[in-house]
């Protein structure tokens, strides 16, 4: 039981100093969670620390491979859209 | 009839050798100010109008992480070329950013401040940027350092920041009511937890102005930093004016939203547009009955460094200071010596102009001429209070207002230099195009040069450029073509009939 972070990340720190398992440490070219370290926060917090401050929509993923932030979940930007943008560029949707 | 230069300070408070004499805003309310904080802001670009000419600072990005999100932010900020608040080339470690600052230091003398202003919240990285501070106190003790924050810990990191003799910290305060945050801030992180909504912005509003009143009571400058937000925040911020005042803060900025599509932001994405100059303005003014604006502001990257609106970045890539060998020692010595001769000057230019009010006072006696419209002038400058740059050089106009009040500085308007237009601008719209649209509203462009072919369309666009004035004192240059057109009788008929003519 762990979660993962993926190639979306930006390198933003904020996670890094919330897990209270020291899971997760700097790497190249992102920050990464020692699988066996993390417990999902279960015991500590409510809800999954990484997961809580994260920016980036879809940075950190679940074993099922399922994003803890949904596309559109923390921007509030309309994921049909968002989806469009990354597909076809701004210059073309907007 | 010679005009005066509006927002100087009184004779009683000339001779402080501060020299807060200013053609913005702001310095003329620093006239009125204790010597002790006059102290504090006199070479503090972002603080003080008349400083940001003389005066250089820089950004350290080491605060890459944040605690709450911005509609107007994207945290995807990996950019060169963009300048804007919240980018950033590099994350620096603080043992990085400590010996840029030392490398800046050394290499432009004139830099007197050290701010840490993300690319993240700078108080959601304590460590990292403690670290920097406490560094630099003691390897640099003759920089400024300073902070701006979104205040959500604020209150937690006051004690610490006055540990570390930061007297200048900058929050940004977008709203006093949740309702108008909920449109702004999607979510923060807060208890372990991520709050949206409503509830979000309630905390975030109490926690800014809990900090901003517990840095006033700790005599640290405070500057509130606001963006503009039309048809979301614009008609609530001369409220947050007023409140901020009221809670000791020393300084508003009403800044621009700035929101393209291409910058990934909700905004951005989702249209919303920012405010035009005409309405920055209006806003800037509306609220300049209650506090003191700051109208100067570039709004710079979280990486910028050099004097305001100029970034020298570029020269202090980590592997060019790598390279570098930095005598602090000696350095502080220059930096000693440029900073009292830039105090020189301003002393010289400061008797001047207190000479000259005094005539203006007396002629204005003998002969006060009916009162005559108001007239937006634009300025080439590199710094240095002067008319100094090249038409097809500059990336930026000051905009200056003449009136029978005087003259006062109203704010700069960005463009693409003129002579590197051409392909830069990706957009379809020439260079000349853009300082064209930029320019709408000034009657004359003063510039220490121009070329042939702008002027025409310069001339066409209701613009008269004007290079007779290179290496003057800017207000004085402002002043002087004011009295031209009064003379030449151009000042009774409204801007309107002009353009039409």
């Amino acid at each position: 039981m762990a979660f993962e972070i993926i190639e979306s990340c930006v390198n933003c720190y904020a996670c890094e100093p919330l897990c209270p398992n020291q899971a997760i440490y700097a790497a190249s070219p992102h920050f990464l969670i020692a699988a066996e370290k993390c417990t999902e926060c279960i015991g500590d917090y409510m809800d999954a620390q990484c997961a809580s401050i994260c920016p980036i929509e879809g940075a950190i993923i679940d074993e099922m491979g399922v994003a803890l932030n949904a596309p559109g979940s923390l921007t509030g930007i309309p994921p049909e859209l968002l989806a469009k943008i990354d597909q076809q560029g701004t210059a073309a949707v907007l | 009839m010679q005009l005066p230069v509006l927002n100087s300070e009184s004779s009683g408070a000339a001779k402080s050798g501060c020299s807060s004499h200013s053609c913005g805003s702001t310095d003329d309310q620093l006239g009125h100010l204790p010597e002790h904080i006059r102290q504090k802001v006199h070479n503090h670009p972002c603080y003080s109008e008349q400083a940001h000419h003389y005066f250089a600072r820089m950004h350290v990005a080491v605060a890459p992480a944040c605690n709450i999100q911005c509609n107007y932010c994207n945290r995807k900020y990996d950019c060169a070329n963009e300048s804007r608040p919240g980018v950033v080339s590099e994350v620096l470690s603080p043992d990085q950013a400590v010996k840029k600052v030392m490398a800046v230091a050394a290499t432009i003398p004139q830099m007197t401040v050290l701010g840490i202003a993300g690319p993240g919240d700078p108080l959601a990285n304590p460590e990292r940027t403690f670290d920097t501070f406490r560094q630099l106190s003691e390897k640099a003790p003759d920089i400024k350092l300073c902070v701006s924050t979104n205040g959500l810990t604020l209150p937690d990191c006051v004690e610490e920041l006055a540990k570390h003799n930061i007297d200048h910290v900058t929050i940004t305060i977008n709203c006093v009511d949740p309702d108008v945050g909920a449109k702004i801030y999607p979510w923060i992180f807060w208890n372990n937890r991520r709050i949206r909504g409503r509830e979000a912005a309630e905390i975030l509003i109490a926690q800014q102005q809990k900090g901003l009143e517990m840095l006033a009571e700790r005599g640290i400058l405070v500057k509130v930093n606001s963006v503009m937000i039309p048809g979301v925040n614009d008609e609530h911020l001369a409220e947050v004016s007023r409140i901020v005042k009221a809670k000791g803060a020393f300084l508003h900025n009403v800044m621009p939203l700035i929101a393209e599509a291409e910058h990934g932001t909700y905004y951005g994405v989702m249209g919303q547009r920012g405010p035009t100059h005409e309405e920055l303005q209006k806003l800037q003014d509306q609220c300049a009955g209650d506090m003191n604006m700051m109208r100067h502001c570039r709004q710079c990257r979280a990486d910028a460094v050099g004097l305001l609106g100029e970034d020298r970045g570029q020269e202090f890539t980590l592997d060019k200071i790598e390279a570098m060998d930095i005598d602090y020692e000696a350095a502080m010595v220059k930096r000693a010596e440029v900073h009292a001769q830039i105090a020189r000057e301003l002393e010289i230019k400061q008797a001047a102009k207190d000479a000259k009010q005094q005539l203006v006072a007396i002629e204005g006696l003998k002969a006060k001429g009916p009162a005559t419209r108001p007239v937006l002038m634009a300025v080439a400058t590199k710094g240095g209070g002067v008319i100094n740059e090249h038409f097809g050089h500059a990336g930026e106009f000051l905009v200056y207002e003449a009136s029978s009040e005087g003259v006062r500085f109203i704010g700069h308007r960005k463009t693409t230099p003129y002579c590197e237009g051409g392909d830069t601008c990706g957009d379809g719209e020439s260079a000349l195009d853009q300082s064209l649209r930029v320019l709408q509203g000034c009657e004359v462009v003063l510039c220490s040069k121009i070329g042939y072919e702008p002027w025409g369309p310069l001339e066409a666009a209701g613009i008269t450029p004007n290079g007779e004035h290179a290496m003057e004192a800017i207000e004085d240059a402002v002043a002087a073509v004011y009295e031209e057109m009064r003379s030449a009788g151009k000042l009774a008929e409204s801007a309107a009939v002009q353009k039409a003519a």
